[in-house]
């Protein structure tokens, strides 16, 4: 490895690929030429001034993804919740129930498998599935790639279903139009308070597997209060994709903001 | 784990503003309200900056405390926990300041070249 700039293998590709005096493509280390770097040259530090956003490369690319969507006349939903919410079976159903109103198209995020992707596939949807490896979470980057691959009709809807996790998802902007966030009543009432960066950015909040109310404890009252003080303006819906009991809001929901198809 | 890939975000911003220096301090600007946890970071930081030009700098580390307007009374207040409440009793607040998460300045050994300007901004 180059021990000044660090270039080395794939993930220096990745670190350098906007630093355009690096060919990093294809140079060999043995024919790195060193004399444009000014290495260690005597002298006293100096402090430089960034001010620059963390995150802001994520936030540029979504920028980018949202710009590329809306020329489509895409709708993008990113959907998150903690594993086991119910948001691959939210998929299958809504696939069936709006089939033939809207057009849905689905990218997937795992750390690994492609378990899901196989289910919303038999449930008649194009799906493209990202793993994410040691990843807790899908970014702007693997998303345009995703966009790119999946090439969605224009009025159509694009759901992200993202990696089953309450925590990272939250920070990282995907370009989407719209979040759900998804909180099944199996897992308790208290998820908003533990949670609340999640519920903070949530644009609509589904209470899912409102059927297996009756089997659990699970305060809806004290859940909603949360979820409005967290986020005043999001929407609250309660329903079972197992039973269908109050699907049809969700679906009003998503009709209200899918883009009207092609003439 | 997010802060994994957040902190080799600012070793990727760095990286890019200055490819050819050797840093020896990184200062960072962590809001209370921004969802990234500050102790995490300095953990990740060393593994993350191990073979690059940040590697051996230093950590300093800024946290600001949130701020938040309430919407019932107007009043401003600084929020205890993670979910802000105005002392007048609601809950239905706008955060004015606490969600930041940024790369302040960084501290280099001389040479190199001048950080070009920050990449346009997608309109």
């Amino acid at each position: 490895m180059c021990a000044t700039c660090g270039c080395s293998g794939t993930a220096v590709v990745r670190l350098f690929h906007e630093h355009e005096s690096h060919e990093h493509a294809d140079h060999g280390h043995e024919s790195h030429e060193h004399e444009s770097h000014e290495h260690r040259s005597p002298g006293t530090e100096r402090t430089v001034q960034l001010q620059q956003k963390v995150l802001a490369k994520n936030d540029r690319l979504a920028g980018a993804n949202r710009d590329w969507l809306r020329q489509r006349n895409v709708l993008a939903i990113n959907l998150m919740s903690s594993p086991g919410a119910g948001k691959t079976t939210l998929l299958e159903r809504t696939a069936a129930g709006l089939a033939g109103q809207v057009s849905i198209s689905v990218i997937e995020g795992d750390q690994a498998a492609a378990l899901d992707a196989t289910r919303i596939r038999a449930a008649g949807c194009r799906v493209v599935q990202i793993n994410t490896g040691v990843g807790c979470h899908l970014d702007a980057e693997m998303v345009a790639e995703a966009l790119r691959v999946l090439d969605p009709p224009g009025g159509s809807v694009v759901v992200i279903e993202n990696v089953g996790n309450l925590v990272c998802p939250a920070l990282f902007d995907l370009g989407e139009q719209a979040r759900v966030v998804l909180a099944s009543v199996t897992e308790g009432a208290d998820k908003p308070v533990k949670y609340p960066h999640m519920f903070r950015q949530a644009d609509l909040v589904l209470v899912t597997k409102t059927d297996l109310l009756p089997y659990v404890d699970f305060d809806a009252e004290r859940h909603a209060a949360d979820v409005r003080s967290l986020s005043p303006g999001a929407l609250l819906l309660p329903l079972s994709a197992t039973t269908g009991a109050g699907m049809r809001d969700w679906y009003d929901w998503l009709r209200r903001r899918a883009p009207a198809p092609p003439e | 784990m997010h802060e994994l890939a957040i902190t080799e975000g600012v070793v990727e911003a760095v990286t890019e503003r200055l490819p050819d220096a050797r840093i020896t301090c990184v200062r960072l600007e962590i809001g209370a309200l921004s969802g990234v946890v500050a102790d995490s970071v300095r953990f990740c930081f060393d593994l993350v900056t191990e073979g690059t030009n940040l590697e051996g700098a230093r950590l300093e580390i800024a946290e600001t405390a949130g701020r938040c307007r309430c919407r019932a009374c107007g009043g401003d207040f600084e929020p205890d926990g993670p979910i802000p409440i105005c002392p007048c009793g609601s809950a239905d607040y706008t955060v004015l300041s606490g969600q930041e998460f940024k790369i302040a300045s960084v501290q280099c050994q001389p040479g190199g070249t001048t950080p070009p300007d920050p990449p346009a901004k997608v309109a």
